[in-house]
């Protein structure tokens, strides 16, 4: 399936971003755009700074130089939890779910956001704080429903296998209702059965929700046919950038991944 | 056999977010209430009282505040003793300047002024994490005990610097008898202990929790830490900050700041663990057998000693109690890190199949 | 003026009692990333072995003084040796991968457990201890200040023992086979296993290293205050010390541990009495505690970068 749909409105620009860890640079001027309601990929071998292109983005790193633009407001720096205030959703490379809570309370911290109670109802549990809980626990069982994880609410996530783990991981981040996602390999270490499941989530999601989606992903099959245009770094340059038959064509980007010298 | 929830349906979110969703602990919940408002006021001696159910009672609830900060939110404190100091010398200093505040509520807004000191020990929490904050909570005890000693205004400018509770009495009845005293205690453990079981049930206990088990999770989905974090420290305090009052002015009467020493933090610590991190039932279970241990060590070791022929002085017994203490510590850690709370959950797992082995 | 430096000399002695202390936590927190908060309670069964062995050999075996201090001070090594193979082989050794914080709190468990194990069997007295330091006071600097400055010969020893002993411990680290291996644990623990480095055997090892300078902390604090209950808790004096110098740096051990002893003892002289004196309790705390808020990784340890 390769998908041609066009895009107008520019959710996110990132303009000249450098990022750099003492002496070793992370990122060096990066530019390019995510538009509105389309899936973007960033790919690239280890080490070519994907993760840090979205560290950057969440708010987790401070570029030293460069601007990201985002919703057409130019921000310099915020914390993460910022990010997520403003609709920045966000998975990882490595599972970093809440290991003590199960499904259920990993998923409804998702929607923490969204919650305002004081603590004076949250003590008394009566009134708006009981109506709160389940009112967003009904939103969070959509969400239980969609990803078809209902067996598994009431386990602690520690005790998931992994699969399962990625998929709570995206309840998670779907939660919050995002604008947009951030995808963090989210089908590393997955076997086909279960990278066709997510790659369907991942579908659904931009679909249903309309949710923009922005994933790093190292298997090239998933990347050409699910993503709409894809952005290549390596080590930490842009080598390429358009639509997965530009990409496919593209010199450079070949070059990168069967290492050709320097 | 008697422990199934089969049958037990859940038709709304409600039914399925209560406390206690299966039927039979609602009603053990309930016979245990009854008995400890309804029986135990009759049938139990003042010794009872004074060595086992007041401090079991009281430390219950200093213990469920410290595992607001220890088990859900994952901030080690040592300091929890100068929290009590604090709620103890609030309230005393509120009976005392406002003559006539009932002294329960002294108590109440004791809870207060130490969850306002939690929060401003609490602050550098906010860069620091882990032995940091150990350290800052050290910082909060060894200035507490300085303080209510040196400071005369705090006591006050009694000379043997060691104050007196003001006789404890409300809508003109006295409550000064062990019974009262007990009920008293039990009124504030079941109510506050409910409320920080619904607080952790909900989305700030949750928001501790995210904290707790991966912090830079927990911010990327937009937990505030800062606020995450006071917000734990203040209700832990405060619960702490009530314990230290009700200890106070209901089980010592007079008091000085050796009442909140950093023994006293330790020993709440070690019921948080024994009892089980993260877990209000834990907190009572761990509180109870911290109390008890030492209780059944000093009646049972020096017979047994007698059997062999040695003398075991009271002396000996504290060292092995704090020998006990401590590999049950280690034990539970290296087990069971949730504690006692962890293996009644075990136990009623078993209890739902018996008699049947599957 | 004289004054002034009479106390700043003797909080920078008594600093350095405190960094022998905080010397052991590096160690074994560079090593295996433990904050072992049972040091204080190895100081303590250290110098109680020590005392113990030493009277009872002159006492009741009338040993000459010289075989009886190195007979006190074997047993106390020995006794060393044990915790620190229990410690490895009963609780290190489960708690692999565990967060620290599980781990400290784990030897806050073993803290109780050696003070009363080791009070159970050695007693629970103040004993004196003599190991042959002169503890007379002396006049330095007479032709400076008029009437000189007053400080402790004893104190002076100890600084002189402590340097020694950081001495040796920089030529262990940096010239031994074992050394080499335990930096290279200390950075990174799957990758020095990989190159067939015994993770337990190091740890024994630290562990043991720690416990003798916890027995010569102990020999030094127990000449100058006699052997008691609260050596163990003057140890938590380290958490400041170590929050100063950060928790990975031995010369911060040593400098966290002359700041803090200076400071408090300039702090209790001259600021105290305005107070109502005995801030020498909480000065340490606070100061450390303030020094976090402006560079929360001590002076000399590592900043942490933290990846997702």
């Amino acid at each position: 399936m390769t998908r041609t749909r066009s895009f107008n409105e520019v959710l996110l620009a990132v303009e000249n971003i450098s990022l750099s860890f003492g002496g070793v640079k992370a990122l060096s001027d990066i530019s390019f755009d995510i538009a509105k309601g389309e899936i973007r990929a960033i790919i690239g071998p280890n080490g070519a700074g994907k993760s840090s292109m979205l560290n950057c983005i969440n708010g987790f790193y401070h570029p030293q130089q460069g601007a990201i633009t985002y919703k057409g407001v130019r921000r310099s720096q915020m914390r993460p939890h910022q990010a997520a205030e403003q609709g920045i959703g966000r998975t990882f490379q490595n599972i970093a779910l809440f290991r003590g809570m199960s499904t259920l309370d990993n998923i409804m911290t998702g929607r923490n956001l969204r919650m305002k109670t004081g603590l004076f109802w949250q003590a008394l549990r009566i009134g708006p704080a009981a109506r709160e809980e389940i009112e967003h626990r009904k939103v969070v069982e959509h969400i239980i429903d969609f990803l078809e994880i209902q067996h598994i609410r009431k386990v602690p996530v520690g005790q998931l296998p992994y699969g399962l783990q990625k998929r709570v991981e995206l309840g998670r981040a779907l939660a919050a209702q995002p604008e947009l996602l951030l995808l963090d390999e989210p089908m590393a270490g997955m076997n086909i059965e279960e990278k066709q499941d997510m790659c369907r989530f991942v579908l659904d999601v931009n679909d249903e929700f309309g949710t923009t989606i922005c994933l790093i992903e190292h298997d090239m099959g998933v990347v050409m046919d699910i993503s709409d245009r894809v952005v290549v770094l390596d080590y930490g340059k842009k080598i390429g950038d358009g639509v997965p038959d530009e990409i496919k064509g593209n010199q450079a980007v070949i070059d990168a991944y069967l290492g050709v010298s320097h | 056999m008697f422990y199934r929830e089969a049958g037990q349906y859940k038709a709304s979110y409600q039914a399925d977010q209560a406390i206690f969703p299966i039927a039979q602990d609602r009603i053990v919940v309930v016979a245990l209430l009854a008995v400890a408002f309804l029986v135990v006021p009759f049938v139990v001696s003042e010794y009872t009282y004074r060595a086992v159910l007041i401090p079991v009672v009281i430390l219950s609830l200093a213990a469920i505040g410290l595992n607001v900060l220890m088990g859900y939110c994952g901030q080690v404190s040592l300091g929890s003793g100068a929290f009590m100091a604090v709620g103890a010398y609030a309230a005393f200093n509120l009976s005392v300047r406002l003559p006539f505040l009932n002294p329960f509520v002294c108590i109440l807004l004791g809870g207060f002024v130490a969850a306002g000191v939690g929060i401003a020990f609490g602050v550098p929490s906010l860069r620091i994490k882990g032995f940091y904050l150990a350290c800052a909570t050290l910082a909060a005890q060894f200035f507490a005990d300085w303080a209510f000693l040196r400071i005369k205004w705090f006591t006050n400018y009694t000379p043997s610097g060691s104050v007196n509770a003001p006789p404890l009495q409300a809508f003109g009845y006295d409550l000064s008898s062990p019974t009262a005293n007990y009920l008293v205690s039990l009124v504030f453990a079941v109510v506050l202990g409910l409320a920080a079981k619904n607080i952790v049930r909900g989305h700030v206990g949750r928001q501790w929790m995210a904290i707790r088990d991966m912090d830079i999770a927990a911010e990327i989905i937009g937990v505030r830490p800062m606020y995450a974090k006071l917000t734990a420290f203040a209700v832990s305090s405060f619960l702490i900050g009530v314990a230290g009052g009700l200890w106070a002015f209901v089980y010592l009467g007079s008091w000085e700041p050796a009442a909140f020493s950093i023994d006293r933090s330790f020993q709440l610590m070690f019921m948080v663990i024994i009892g089980g991190l993260g877990s209000i039932l834990g907190s009572v279970l761990g509180a109870a057998f911290i109390v008890l241990l030492p209780i059944f060590l000093n009646q049972a070791l020096p017979p047994l000693g007698a059997l062999f022929g040695w003398k075991i002085s009271t002396a000996t017994v504290s060292h092995f109690e704090s020998m006990i203490f401590g590999a049950l510590i280690v034990f539970f850690l290296i087990v069971e890190p949730h504690g006692l709370a962890r293996l009644w959950s075990v136990a009623k797992e078993k209890l739902r199949l018996w008699p049947f082995p599957h | 003026m004289a004054f002034f430096l009479e106390v700043l000399i003797g909080g920078l002695l008594a600093g350095v009692l405190y960094s022998l202390v905080a010397l052991g936590f590096v160690l074994i927190f560079k090593a295996s990333g433990v904050f072992n908060f049972a040091q204080g309670a190895m100081v303590l069964t250290a110098a109680l072995a020590l005392v113990r062995t030493l009277d009872i050999a002159q006492k009741e075996w009338h040993w000459p003084f010289g075989l009886a201090l190195a007979a006190g001070f074997a047993f106390a090594a020995v006794v060393m040796a044990v915790i620190a193979w229990a410690a490895e082989r009963m609780v290190l050794r489960k708690l692999v991968n565990q967060e620290g914080i599980i781990l400290f709190m784990a030897t806050i468990g073993m803290t109780f457990f050696i003070e009363g194990l080791a009070q159970t069997l050695f007693g629970a007295d103040v004993y004196p201890l003599n190991i042959g330091l002169p503890k007379e006071p002396v006049f330095i600097l007479e032709s400076v200040f008029d009437g000189g400055i007053l400080v402790n010969e004893l104190d002076i020893w100890a600084a002189v023992i402590a340097g020694l002993l950081v001495a040796g411990l920089a030529l262990f680290f940096q010239r031994t086979r074992i050394g080499r291996a335990l930096r290279a644990v200390a950075d990174d623990h799957a990758a020095a296993q990989s190159v067939g480095i015994p993770l337990n055997q190091i740890w024994f090892i630290v562990w043991l290293v720690a416990g003798l300078v916890a027995l010569v902390a102990g020999a030094v604090w127990g000449s100058k205050l006699g052997v008691q209950f609260s050596l163990s808790l003057l140890a938590l004096k380290a958490l400041p010390v170590l929050i100063l110098g950060g928790f990975t740096s031995v010369p911060g051990a040593i400098i966290g541990g002359l700041i803090i002893g200076a400071g408090e003892k300039l702090a209790e002289v001259f600021v105290g009495p305005s107070m109502g004196g005995g801030i020498e309790i909480w000065f340490a705390y606070v100061l450390a505690l303030l020094f976090l808020l402006v560079r929360p990784q001590g002076l000399f340890g590592e900043r942490i970068i933290e990846r997702v």
